[in-house]
């Protein structure tokens, strides 16, 4: 990753000239960017003094005009569901009585590092984006979620709410909160029920979290990259942020590329940019690769010849009957079996479960037996129509996605990998079984 | 209850239709498979291999109303959910 600062003057907001990078522009160097480091790159926050002295009139004036320039800008949530930001932001805003913001830097995604990197790297950037979307829907608390195991990041991260607060810059104090480190509690309906008091799981919607959320009042759930990019628009407008990426998907977005490449890692792209020229910025396959997980977790399989192609965005993926969730990129080599990877992945999303609903606790463990029972010992002939059958059995009967995802993940193998499926179903594994696990599956797998 | 079913049954009488529909939805965490839904209701709703109500996303027969609404107060665990919407 090249990050190529061009420092403007102190205090003066200039049109950047260079596409890229943005988010990453003022992490300069190995460490975070520490205030003035921040500030010297991106200028001051763009913080109309109303939000400060209580003149409502000229604070609803404002508020409007920052939310019109998020529309305008196109920006889409950067979290995974891709939902446009600014209908969020003036359906909370037009909520009833004092809103919540809550941004979300809780990457339940195993297969991503993006949060996580922007969090360590370009701190003061999700804060302004964090205080921006307070004014914007007129909140009086703010949350910034993260792993609550992940000690090192909370740590830099009061130390750069704090540097903020002596220097007086967000009117909503901002709080780090430490939720579980589980897939499920990284959910928007789980996150509001933690803050709220109970259990970071799940719950059943509606009310969704933009009617009622924390404490009962409209709350805006956002990624903390999006949060970063409406830092960007706040500072330099929706045409600049148009400049890059296409126009059915403007800006840039962190994409974390991993897998058989030569330099995995978090990378900042133009959205729309083939995926094919992702994987070079990663170095290029570092083998033949066979297929390309899409997504993430909740994802699609992609065999390789379709992916290389396809634009890197939410309307490009959708056209090949994949998603982008939260820029994952994972390239499976023609030496490992994509049957047993997934197989893999689908028991530790069944054991990752947050063992409310029925068709999950029971659905995904039976998908994950029938998927090891393909990959591994063969089928006997019907293995994948018992998968087959038991994904129209799971499938949107969750109270969250969670269940989805795992279905989404085993069909789209069955089509990707739907020679080898044929094979291990009659005539028994294939030898790169034994190959070492690709996909990075957290803590203690059970075994499968 | 009674008088919206009775509204039902005037509309059918008067051989109009009737422009109000109910869907039912289950609240999959409060669900336990109880099964009472599926057993008074074996027309319209389904179980899948574990016992959990498969409800089909579409309005109740006119004929079915009243126990679709009948199902729904006796869920013991009142994860069966009775909404009313325009046909």
């Amino acid at each position: 990753m090249t990050i190529v600062a061009t420092i403007p003057r102190l205090g003066h907001v200039e049109r950047r000239t260079s596409r890229l990078p943005r988010l990453l522009a003022g992490a300069a160097g190995r460490g975070p960017a520490g205030l003035n480091q921040h500030e010297r790159c991106f200028g001051a926050l763009p913080l109309p003094d109303v939000a400060w002295n209580g003149d409502k009139a000229a604070a609803r004036r404002a508020l409007a005009r920052l939310i019109d320039e998020v529309e305008r800008s196109g920006l889409t949530g950067r979290g995974g569901a891709g939902f446009p930001t600014g209908r969020k932001l003036r359906a909370v805003a037009a909520g009833a009585g004092p809103a919540v913001v809550v941004a979300n830097g809780s990457e339940g995604e195993p297969a991503s590092r993006k949060d996580r990197l922007l969090l360590l790297r370009a701190p003061h950037l999700v804060l302004d984006g964090i205080t921006l979307a307070a004014f914007a829907v007129g909140a009086t608390e703010a949350y910034l979620v993260v792993h609550g195991i992940d000690s090192k990041l909370i740590a830099r991260l009061e130390g750069a709410v704090r540097a903020r607060e002596v220097a007086g810059i967000d009117p909503v104090m901002i709080e780090v909160v430490g939720i579980d480190d589980r897939y499920v509690a990284s959910e928007q309906t789980a996150i509001v029920q933690y803050l709220n008091g109970g259990p970071g799981l799940p719950t059943f919607a509606p009310p969704r979290a933009h009617e009622r959320g924390v404490a009962n009042r409209p709350t805006a759930v956002n990624n903390i990259e999006t949060l970063a990019h409406m830092a960007l628009i706040a500072r330099y407008g929706h045409a600049w942020f148009r400049e890059a990426g296409v126009p059915a998907a403007p800006g840039t977005a962190l994409v974390t590329v991993s897998g058989a490449v030569l330099r995995p890692g978090v990378y900042e792209i133009e959205l729309g940019t083939p995926i094919s020229e992702v994987i070079g910025l990663a170095g290029g396959p570092a083998e033949r690769p066979q297929a390309i997980l899409t997504g993430g977790y909740f994802g699609t399989w992609l065999p390789a010849e379709v992916a290389w192609t396809v634009p890197m965005s939410h309307p490009g993926l959708r056209s090949v009957g994949a998603a982008m969730g939260a820029g994952v990129l994972i390239v499976l080599p023609d030496t490992s079996c994509g049957l047993a990877e997934t197989a893999r992945v689908v028991r530790y999303l069944a054991d990752e479960g947050a063992g409310q609903c029925g068709p999950c606790i029971f659905g995904l463990p039976a998908l994950a037996d029938a998927l090891a029972d393909l990959a591994c010992h063969g089928g006997r002939g019907d293995a994948a129509r018992r998968i087959a059958g038991l994904i129209p059995l799971i499938e949107g009967r969750g109270a969250c996605r969670h269940p989805d995802g795992a279905t989404q993940l085993a069909a789209s193998a069955l089509k990707a990998f739907g020679h080898d499926a044929h094979w291990h179903d009659v005539g028994g594994p294939c030898f790169t079984v034994r190959r070492p696990p690709l996909l990075p599956v957290p803590g203690a797998a059970s075994a499968w | 209850m009674l008088h919206r079913a009775t509204a039902a049954v005037a509309a059918r009488a008067r051989g109009g239709e009737c422009l109000v529909s109910y869907r039912l939805k289950v609240n999959p965490i409060m669900c336990k498979a109880h099964g009472l839904c599926a057993e008074l209701l074996p027309e319209f709703i389904d179980r899948d291999p574990w016992g959990y109500p498969i409800v089909p996303d579409e309005p109740v027969p006119h004929d079915l109303e009243d126990l679709s609404r009948r199902a729904a107060a006796t869920c013991p665990t009142l994860a069966l959910i009775v909404s009313k919407g325009r046909r």
